[in-house]
């Protein structure tokens, strides 16, 4: 018999019963909350009589609605503040425990799990929300789900679920200057496609990902959903060990040991067998940039947006035509030609300290370009704006002309004030660059951090090594 | 949940891969605290001319004639044939209600995204694979006949034209099927495994007792 996978062993671990109808009964460990997925979960709560649980294994936060402004406490927005209100008024009910607006700690519910040390190796982690996969970051079996399941978990603990099969893409060799995680994610997208991981979680590994920091692997993971995979995950190694040991939540003392010994154990077999594998060199990934509008439309700094005509497939075809229309983009445009109207460093993508270095690195000293109409950094929580500001990150970003702002998803998913207007285009660190994503009619490029910073000084793409 | 069995109605036909949940309905609809209440701002910005806010009066907002669902041929579809990788992107579950909420109740694609094809069956809402070459089959006959019309037969898993009788089998999940036709509580269902779920619990505290003792 064949060795387990990580993800085999993860599921294994987490099952509490395989019914005889074909679906399975996972246990989940950590269920991370917020705003906007969670009032209609909870109302069903309230509806049927029902009790979260377990509320020990909750942790609510508001980010979406969130302003980021740094003098506006309120929100201005009344639909915005009411969904805010609900989610207070629920914890409080429930008893659930909530980093409230005011809350230092306060932030986007991917960075603060890992931040607080909820997130661990081995855990089972939902969360309302397709970027819960960041999580799998530390060797976490983690996925996002809807509403309806939200409120299953809540009552139950538990998930009907089925298990995925197992994929693992290997990145091969060793990055060069200036390609960074993000790079590397956006590359594996461009290469399997945004449907590529469908069915599938998947395990990413090979010496380009051992090599990155645990931000770097986070980044990796939060964009398993823009393959179509619902959870990606890298098996947890001493980097993972190191970054989590005295956080607030980690475990303590002998616990601590215990816990550590367990997850040195969390790696797939050596003879296990993966139902899809995908093998990339990652000295051949360059800086990456979208041109369209799924992130699968992707193209290497130095190259040109595609030309529909070269498409053989009708399908495809037509979507790179509506992609170029909407995204105002002419087939055969060298993508560093492409200048910008604004730049946003942040998401639960690229808003941790690291990546907040690396836009400051090629930030420092420069200004940015007199054609970029704004230019935001949104830090991913209050903590790490208070070590970004502890470094004097902060100073370098003000002084090169980037606007500080409170944490928050921002403009990511512009469900708050910050979102950019129809034609206006966009530099952005997020995961998703769909149709009116970040504000109706507004055009993204996902970039890494050090490339939208570099965008951000050139008015165009750049190669953020030749800055 | 309610429930489905079978399902007679026109079907509308929205040619476009990758349809995300953004586009299903956009985020400034997603702060509502309701289930209910989306289906005018299904394909919001698709649908109508101008940027659409929560709170607005619809009906008198200016409608894109180009967009296939204002189109008088598909008004009450019930059944939405689409392309691949339907309902990619956030896990918002306000899609499927929106989806509902506006009329359909069956979405008929070679294929869908994960998060989102699950959350169709928490809502009575039946997402039904088809080979590619039967999806484009569907989308011809659809766009050459006005009024067409498909009986979605859940029990007997076939999809049958009105028109012709002709038929279209499909495969679904044993235990999802049984739930769309009764219309189960899954959280009932769970419930009656409680015991279980302690029983794992207090094996799991001796194995892993970290994992009970934060937050």
């Amino acid at each position: 018999m064949s060795g387990k996978t990580l993800y085999d062993k993860l599921w294994d671990q987490h099952l509490v019963h395989d019914d005889p109808n074909g679906t399975s009964l996972i246990y989940i460990d950590r269920h991370l909350v917020h705003e906007v997925t969670s009032p209609q979960a909870f109302e069903g709560l309230h509806i049927a009589g029902r009790k979260p649980w377990r509320t020990d294994s909750m942790l609510a936060v508001p980010d979406h609605n969130v302003p980021t402004t740094v003098d506006s406490a309120d929100i201005d927005d009344p639909v915005s503040r009411l969904q805010i209100q609900t989610l207070d008024q629920n914890c409080n009910h429930f008893g659930v425990m909530q980093f409230g607006m005011s809350d230092p700690r306060q932030g986007i519910v991917h960075v603060i799990g890992p931040e607080q040390g909820l997130t661990l190796p081995g855990m089972t982690i939902v969360c309302g929300d397709s970027h819960t996969s960041t999580h799998g970051a530390f060797g976490a079996l983690a996925f996002g789900i809807g509403t309806s399941e939200v409120e299953h978990v809540m009552a139950t603990q538990c998930l009907i679920s089925r298990k995925s099969k197992n994929m693992r893409v290997r990145v091969e060799g060793e990055l060069k200057p200036g390609v960074t995680a993000k790079d590397v994610v956006l590359a594996i997208i461009g290469e399997i496609g945004t449907a590529g991981g469908t069915g599938y979680a998947i395990e990413f590994s090979g010496p380009v990902i051992e090599s990155l920091s645990m931000e770097g692997r986070m980044t990796v993971c939060n964009m398993t959903i823009e393959a179509g995979a619902r959870a990606g995950m890298i098996r947890p190694d001493q980097k993972t060990i190191d970054y989590l040991e005295g956080r607030p939540y980690t475990p303590k003392g002998e616990m601590w040991e215990r816990a550590v010994a367990s997850w040195r154990e969390l790696e797939s077999d050596a003879d296990a067998v993966f139902d899809a594998e995908i093998v990339i060199d990652g000295g051949e990934i360059r800086p990456q940039v979208t041109w369209g509008t799924s992130p699968e439309m992707v193209v290497s700094l130095g190259e040109s947006v595609p030309d529909p005509d070269a498409e053989p497939d009708p399908i495809k075809q037509e979507g790179m035509r509506r992609a170029l229309d909407y995204m105002g983009l002419e087939p055969g445009t060298p993508i560093d030609s492409v200048s910008l109207d604004l730049i946003f460093i942040g998401s639960c993508t690229n808003s941790r300290i690291e990546d907040l270095r690396e836009a400051a690195e090629i930030a420092r000293g420069r200004k940015v370009s007199g054609t970029v109409k704004q230019a935001l950094v949104v830090p991913g929580s209050g903590l790490v704006k208070r070590q970004a500001e502890s470094e004097g990150l902060h100073r370098i970003f003000i002084d090169a002309g980037f606007e500080w702002r409170n944490p928050g998803c921002s403009m990511c998913l512009a469900m708050n004030a910050d979102r950019l207007k129809p034609q206006e285009r966009c530099a952005s660190t997020s995961n998703r660059n769909f149709e009116g994503r970040q504000g109706q009619g507004g055009r993204t490029h996902l970039v890494s951090p050090a490339m939208a910073a570099a965008a951000a000084i050139a008015g165009h793409f750049a190669d953020p090594a030749s800055l | 949940m309610e429930k489905f069995t079978v399902l007679e109605g026109i079907a509308a036909p929205l040619d476009r891969a990758n349809v995300d949940t953004d586009a299903i309905i956009p985020k400034q609809f997603l702060k509502s605290i309701k289930r209910t209440g989306f289906g005018p701002n299904l394909f919001d910005e698709w649908r109508y001319l101008d940027h659409g806010e929560p709170g607005m009066d619809n009906s008198t907002r200016p409608i894109n004639p180009d967009f296939v669902l204002n189109q008088k041929r598909y008004a009450g579809a019930r059944i939405l044939l689409a392309r691949d990788n339907f309902g990619c992107g956030s896990s918002r579950e306000h899609a499927p209600w929106a989806l509902s909420d506006y009329g359909f109740r069956c979405i008929i694609a070679p294929s869908f995204a994960d998060i989102f094809f699950n959350n169709c069956f928490k809502n009575g809402l039946l997402p039904i694979v088809l080979p590619g070459e039967m999806v484009d089959d569907l989308f011809d006959r659809v766009e050459k006949t006005p009024g067409f019309s498909l009986r979605v037969d859940l029990l007997e898993q076939r999809i049958v034209s009105v028109a012709d009788g002709s038929v279209i089998p499909f495969e679904i999940d044993a235990f999802r099927k049984e739930a769309l036709i009764q219309g189960l509580d899954d959280i009932g269902m769970t419930l009656a495994k409680a015991d279980r779920i302690r029983e794992y619990e207090e094996r799991r505290q001796h194995e892993a007792p970290w994992l009970f003792s934060q937050a």
